[in-house]
């Protein structure tokens, strides 16, 4: 809109202060910045309305019942203590098999550039991976792992939720290790260290802070995931801790929870809706604020 | 890795005989290393690999037509993806077309007009947002935005933009609340602080130089912000919205909830539809194993991650040459 009246000379009246041109900039950058000043209210009010939301609809539910007691059938006052466990397990356990693998393949990707194209071909093939929808994961293990099997178990949710581990934080350690200064890993060569001390003692340790906040971050974003387990785990109303067994999870149980007729049921949903979002919430401030205190430590 | 015993230490440096034991460590190493790495290529071809031979028996049942067909009837097996396909498609251009404009906003502001101490806190607070787990947008889309939807802005929409010829077709139908346009609208609030923060570290990486430069002239902020970073950071931002695209079309908690899950196809955007993950999230536990009915839901998943790949391959491209220029 201002291509027209730039391509005059410059001294075309309206260019004064004061003038008719001078005007409209103003008021278009005045009406554009009230845009973006609504547009950031606006999502501030969308982020408070869940948390509002979540804490008046969830916070009746907080009772120790809640914690002590399994589901149960509507009206006999169950409460969501397997499916705390049975998250805490599957996460656990997921980030416990994803992290190791996560790490090394990012070593892999990070150090190993002689290997050349194949490096090149993991790193595509790991940001497919991230990207992929979580429930095609799902689908995935049910189809190696319990049509086999014949039964859904624990063991499978964890292994989805490793599978959508992994790749986060094979992209957190290359991403960190990068930062790495070359002059830190020739020194450490200098002194007659072996690649794998190197990579170890070195790398691995001035890149530490930066990595726990990936592996923090990722737990923090598996903990919420439903459409893996649907398949998978399953969910279980019984109180269970064996992985070979159906297992209740909290995204499950809400999942099952708040499509159903039953006030209690809903009530308990929220509750488990908000234990998880300020679960999944706290863990990402932590990781944050982890990030930047390592990092002025390291500066 | 472990067979050799700690000889770095801090007081005596490094002391070790290099030659055999550094060597046996590396090779022990290099090969934990690649296995990791091989043991991804392993996962993503098993992914593709299953999704496709148990997607077979509906490809070959149906032929080309499984894409065309708006089919989806269990009792007489027959299937077609259509309708989900379409249904994936729309809710995601919808989610487009709201989330990009305010992540464009939040963006700019936080960039250019917040002052440093409030940008830092809602930066944080819009990265937590995308931290909320898909389902609690679901949740809370289902109680508390498909009310709001079927009382406030649906009828009005239908009463003010009901009549007008051709757009009209879009907002005709009964007020349900739960639809396309409200599946669209809970995706958009998903993916808008993924493109925001994309946004916000491209605005921030221009080189200060073109912007004062700018400013120099007598620009204003949103003309330095059109005429120079925008032009200048255009692929990166492209890059971006397309990573928020490949999030939106695979979500399926979130849409399950408000999608209101009925196989149609139409103009209305209140109707209720669905997409390829909410329908393999609802009819999958009904459908026995060996069925063709599985075999159409595993053929869905993996259009579906065709579809997702290509918007993956997409936002590569933009980012590295957004990167490179």
């Amino acid at each position: 809109m201002m291509s027209a009246p730039q391509s005059q000379s410059i001294d075309a009246g309206g260019w004064q202060r004061g003038g008719a041109m001078a005007v409209r900039r103003r008021l278009v950058e005045r009406f554009v910045s009230l845009l973006c000043n609504v547009a950031t209210v606006v999502v501030l009010f969308l982020l408070f309305s869940i948390l509002w939301t979540l804490v008046t609809q969830g916070a009746g539910g907080l009772a120790l019942p809640t914690f002590l007691h399994s589901t149960a059938s509507p009206g006999t006052g169950g409460g969501l203590a397997n499916a705390i466990i049975g998250s805490c397990e599957q996460t656990g356990l997921a980030a416990l098999i994803g992290t190791p693998v996560g790490m090394m393949a990012g070593i892999y990707l990070s150090e190993f550039g002689q290997d050349g194209r194949i490096v090149m071909l993991v790193r595509f093939v790991s940001d497919m991976l991230l990207s992929v929808p979580s429930i095609l994961v799902g689908l995935f293990i049910y189809l190696i792992i319990v049509e086999p099997a014949g039964h859904f178990s624990g063991m499978a949710g964890t292994l989805a939720l490793a599978v959508l581990f992994i790749p986060i934080v094979v992209r957190t350690t290359e991403d960190m290790l990068r930062l790495v200064p070359r002059a830190m890993r020739e020194a450490a060569y200098a002194l007659g260290a072996p690649g794998w001390r190197v990579i170890l003692s070195v790398c691995l340790r001035s890149a530490r802070g930066g990595i726990m906040t990936g592996i923090l971050l990722a737990l923090a974003r598996i903990s919420g995931e439903t459409a893996p387990l649907l398949f998978t785990s399953l969910g279980n109303l019984n109180w269970s801790t064996n992985l070979n067994e159906p297992m209740a999870s909290l995204p499950v149980t809400i999942y099952q929870y708040a499509g159903s007729a039953y006030d209690d049921w809903v009530q308990m949903a929220w509750t488990g809706a908000l234990l998880i979002t300020v679960a999944v919430l706290a863990t990402n401030i932590l990781a944050r604020w982890w990030l930047t205190r390592n990092g002025s430590a390291q500066q | 890795m472990m067979e050799s015993p700690s000889t770095i230490t801090a007081r005596d440096g490094v002391a070790m005989d290099t030659n055999t034991r550094g060597w046996f460590g590396d090779l022990v190493f290099g090969v934990l290393a690649r296995l990791a790495g091989w043991f991804i290529l392993l996962v993503m071809a098993g992914i593709i690999i299953v999704l496709v031979s148990g997607g077979w028996r509906a490809f070959s049942a149906f032929g080309p037509g499984f894409i065309t067909s708006t089919a989806w009837n269990p009792i007489s097996d027959h299937f077609g993806a259509a309708t989900s396909i379409f249904g994936t498609l729309v809710t995601t251009l919808i989610a487009l077309v709201f989330a990009v404009p305010f992540a464009f906003g939040v963006a700019f502001w936080l960039v250019e007009m917040a002052p440093p101490a409030l940008a830092r806190f809602i930066e944080t607070a819009v990265q937590l947002l995308a931290a909320v787990p898909s389902i609690i947008f679901g949740m809370w889309g289902f109680f508390i935005v498909v009310p709001f939807m079927a009382h406030y802005i649906e009828p009005v929409a239908t009463h003010y933009l009901g009549h007008v010829p051709g757009m009209g077709l879009l907002f005709r139908g009964a007020p349900y609340g739960t639809g396309l346009l409200t599946g669209g609208l809970i995706l958009a609030i998903m993916i808008t602080p993924f493109i925001c923060s994309v946004m916000t570290d491209v605005f921030v990486s221009i080189p200060a130089v073109l912007k004062e430069s700018a400013f120099g002239l007598g620009a204003t902020r949103w003309e330095v912000m059109r005429d120079v970073v925008l032009p200048w950071s255009r692929q990166a931002v492209m890059g971006g919205i397309m990573l928020g695209t490949g999030r939106a079309l695979g979500e399926t908690m979130a849409v399950t909830f408000v999608i209101g899950n009925s196989n149609r196809l139409g103009w209305s955007l209140f109707a209720p539809g669905n997409t390829i993950a909410s329908l393999i999230a609802l009819e999958f536990p009904e459908s026995s194993a060996g069925s063709l009915k599985l075999s159409a839901l595993l053929a869905l998943g993996a259009i579906l991650m065709i579809i997702s790949f290509i918007t993956l391959a997409c936002s590569r491209i933009f980012l590295q040459r957004g990167v490179s220029n």
